[in-house]
């Protein structure tokens, strides 16, 4: 591959038109520049417009335990806590239904079928954020209030355990999770698809062979082959999860604030951004901005990381063929 | 395939029903089936509630629409259940039409979301195209090359409200109310196309053997001619299709318009002035309290979600061809 380019860099090099060429090569790199320059105009802008915040309020922005705009109180802990408590109910909701679809779909579904399970998983993912939002609030949270105040009064006056399963109005932390978990299936489902179909055939036969079941095939040579792959997966939906917005608006409920009630409400980042910034005074809106710069580093992590665990298993298996 | 078939059964003067049973433990066999159930359900889990969206959506929607609809300007207060019959006559219907819907349109959100997804496709595709040509034709394994696509894997990532946040910061608060129009959504919207354009663009790329690129150069063919007239057409459905499910992915996004946009209740074909998308407008339809504003969102649903998922799937068929072509 790299004596082929080389070889066409050559060629190109001297002579008449040369020019064009240049020309055209600089075009393509000033395109490709742009990604980096957008990333790095984004980080620069957000963070000046959010400079105000962070040195008026200071401490009291990062570690404040109150999110009270209208008393001037702008801690954003709570509203961390509620991102990464929404994030975290969505990604254990998604990944063992997302593992399970993959695994459905490249090992146990007939061949014909498979097209229609991906295709599926497609539409699933094509479906609107705002649309989720839509059925969420108004068909699925006044339904699965039942099924709260049922754990609730199952599992509520269990000490400790009890407090996470109080009463519910319906929006809830659990809510917005279970919603935003469905939304982020589609793409751990697409990764780990792919990490699963890497495992090389002669090992997977070769299990079989020895007189494995297609569970203990899986279990013995699917699984262990994948395990970066699947963490690369979980992370990728952990960032969707976390930058999750306009579901979140309508299914969290509004209130920021620290507590272990999984079927209360609350407040994450995102949604307090979508909520308030349009209608923000001077200093409030500096706050909401620098939120978006903490979610945007935030997420900026999770991903890199997630890329670097992908490639760094990319780079291993084809080692290995 | 064989990998999938059942474990080889050994030869016996026994019939093979016999021999599984006898080779093979009954806690074996059933955890094996039972890991099968399991995966079915999985399916299920994630099918049943997009099942369900589908449905409520089409129920919903379909009470409501009506050609009508469609091209009629939105009614400016939703949240009266019973529109007056003065608003009705104002707003298209008859005065003596009882029936509220009459007046009912989501005419200028349409527009707001054709305006933006195309204005963001305009900004977006050829430039993630050409960043995709960089990558690929020039770039290859170059260390900035490698540095530029971790970054826009990267940015695919970054949450959509940070894309409406930054517009919002380096567009919109400069200009004031002004700001917010069809232009400064198109690039918020943009920005998030763009790194999707480029990764499925250069997939594409990716497919076109190398074969073609040598037979190029070896008629004197200079790489830029060779890119443009060679390479991109072979990968021309791949590329249609990546940049349809991008524009599919923008036609749905709220969060990156809903700082931007403003607000309009009739049509605005231009891309200055304030205007609004059918996401913005269910949001905001949703958000409000009343059986007007409701039906108007499921309707405003069930259009977003035809066009997103049509979109998606044309899309899905001509990425399918293409690489069965390859």
């Amino acid at each position: 591959m790299t004596t082929s380019t080389e070889r066409l860099d050559d060629i190109t090099a001297p002579g008449r038109g040369g020019r064009a060429d240049s020309a055209f090569r600089s075009l393509a790199l000033v395109a490709g520049l742009s990604v980096l320059a957008i990333l790095a105009l984004i980080a620069v802008t957000t963070t000046q417009q959010g400079w105000r915040a962070f040195t008026v309020l200071g401490g009291r922005y990062w570690f404040g335990a109150t999110w009270n705009p209208q008393a001037g109180r702008f801690g954003i802990l709570p509203l961390v806590y509620g991102t990464f408590l929404v994030a975290t109910i969505a990604v254990v909701a998604a990944v063992p239904v997302s593992l399970g679809i993959a695994l459905f779909s490249t090992e146990v579904c007939p061949r014909r079928l498979r097209t229609v399970t991906v295709t599926v998983i497609d539409v699933l993912a094509a479906v609107p954020s705002v649309v989720f939002g839509l059925w969420g609030f108004r068909v699925l949270a006044p339904r699965i209030r039942g099924v709260y105040a049922a754990i609730h009064g199952a599992l509520g006056s269990v000490p400790g355990l009890g407090r996470l399963f109080g009463t519910s109005s319906g929006r809830s932390f659990m809510t917005a999770g279970l919603v935003v978990g469905l939304m982020i299936t589609p793409i751990v489902t697409a990764v780990t698809r792919e990490v699963f179909a890497t495992v090389p055939r002669n090992d997977k036969e070769g299990a079989l062979a020895l007189g494995a079941t297609r569970w203990e095939m899986i279990r013995g040579v699917v699984f262990p082959h994948s395990t970066g792959g699947i963490s690369g997966a979980v992370m990728l939906g952990l960032g969707r999860a976390l930058g999750e917005t306009i579901a979140v608006v309508l299914l969290v409920g509004a209130n920021p604030r620290f507590g272990a009630n999984l079927f209360g409400t609350g407040e994450t980042m995102p949604a307090q951004i979508a909520r308030q910034l349009n209608e923000a005074g001077p200093l409030f809106r500096s706050a909401l901005v620098g939120l978006g710069v903490v979610l945007f580093i935030v997420t900026i992590a999770v991903n890199s990381s997630a890329r670097a665990l992908v490639t760094f298993i990319d780079r291993r298996t084809r080692g290995a063929t | 395939m064989t990998a999938t078939a059942a474990p080889a059964r050994p030869a016996g003067p026994a019939r093979s029903d016999d021999v599984r049973i006898s080779t093979m433990s009954r806690r074996r066999r059933v955890r094996d089936r039972l890991a099968s159930v399991l995966m079915v359900v999985a399916f299920g889990v994630a099918v049943v509630p997009l099942g369900f969206v589908i449905v409520n959506v089409a129920q919903q929607g379909l009470k409501v629409m009506s050609p009508g609809l469609l091209t009629r300007t939105i009614p400016p207060d939703t949240s009266s259940n019973d529109l007056s019959n003065d608003t009705i006559a104002k707003y298209g219907g008859t005065a003596s039409t009882t029936e509220t819907t009459a007046a009912l349109g989501i005419g200028p959100a349409i527009v707001g979301t054709a305006l933006t997804t195309l204005g963001a496709s305009a900004l977006a595709i050829p430039l993630g195209i050409l960043g995709a040509i960089y990558l690929h034709e020039y770039g290859r394994r170059r260390r900035l090359a490698r540095f530029v696509r971790f970054m826009t894997d990267v940015m695919v990532g970054v949450p959509s409200v940070v894309m409406g946040v930054f517009v919002y910061a380096i567009w919109v608060v400069p200009r004031g109310v002004g700001g917010r129009s069809a232009l400064a959504a198109s690039f918020a919207l943009g920005c998030l196309m763009l790194p999707i354009v480029v990764r499925s663009t250069e997939e594409m790329l990716r497919l076109v053997p190398d074969t073609l690129r040598e037979a190029s150069a070896a008629l004197g063919i200079r790489t830029w001619r060779t890119t443009v007239t060679v390479v991109l057409p072979a990968a021309a459905p791949g590329i249609v299709s990546g940049s349809m499910l991008a524009v599919a992915r923008a036609a749905g996004e709220t969060a990156p318009v809903l700082f931007t946009i403003g607000a309009a209740y009739r049509y605005n074909w231009g891309l200055s002035g304030g205007n609004t998308s059918l996401s913005l407008f269910i949001y905001n339809q949703a958000s409000l309290t009343g059986a007007t504003s409701l039906r108007l969102a499921w309707a405003a649903a069930l259009t977003l979600i035809t066009i997103v998922v049509v979109v998606t799937l044309i899309a899905r068929t001509i990425s399918t061809r293409a690489t069965t072509l390859h």
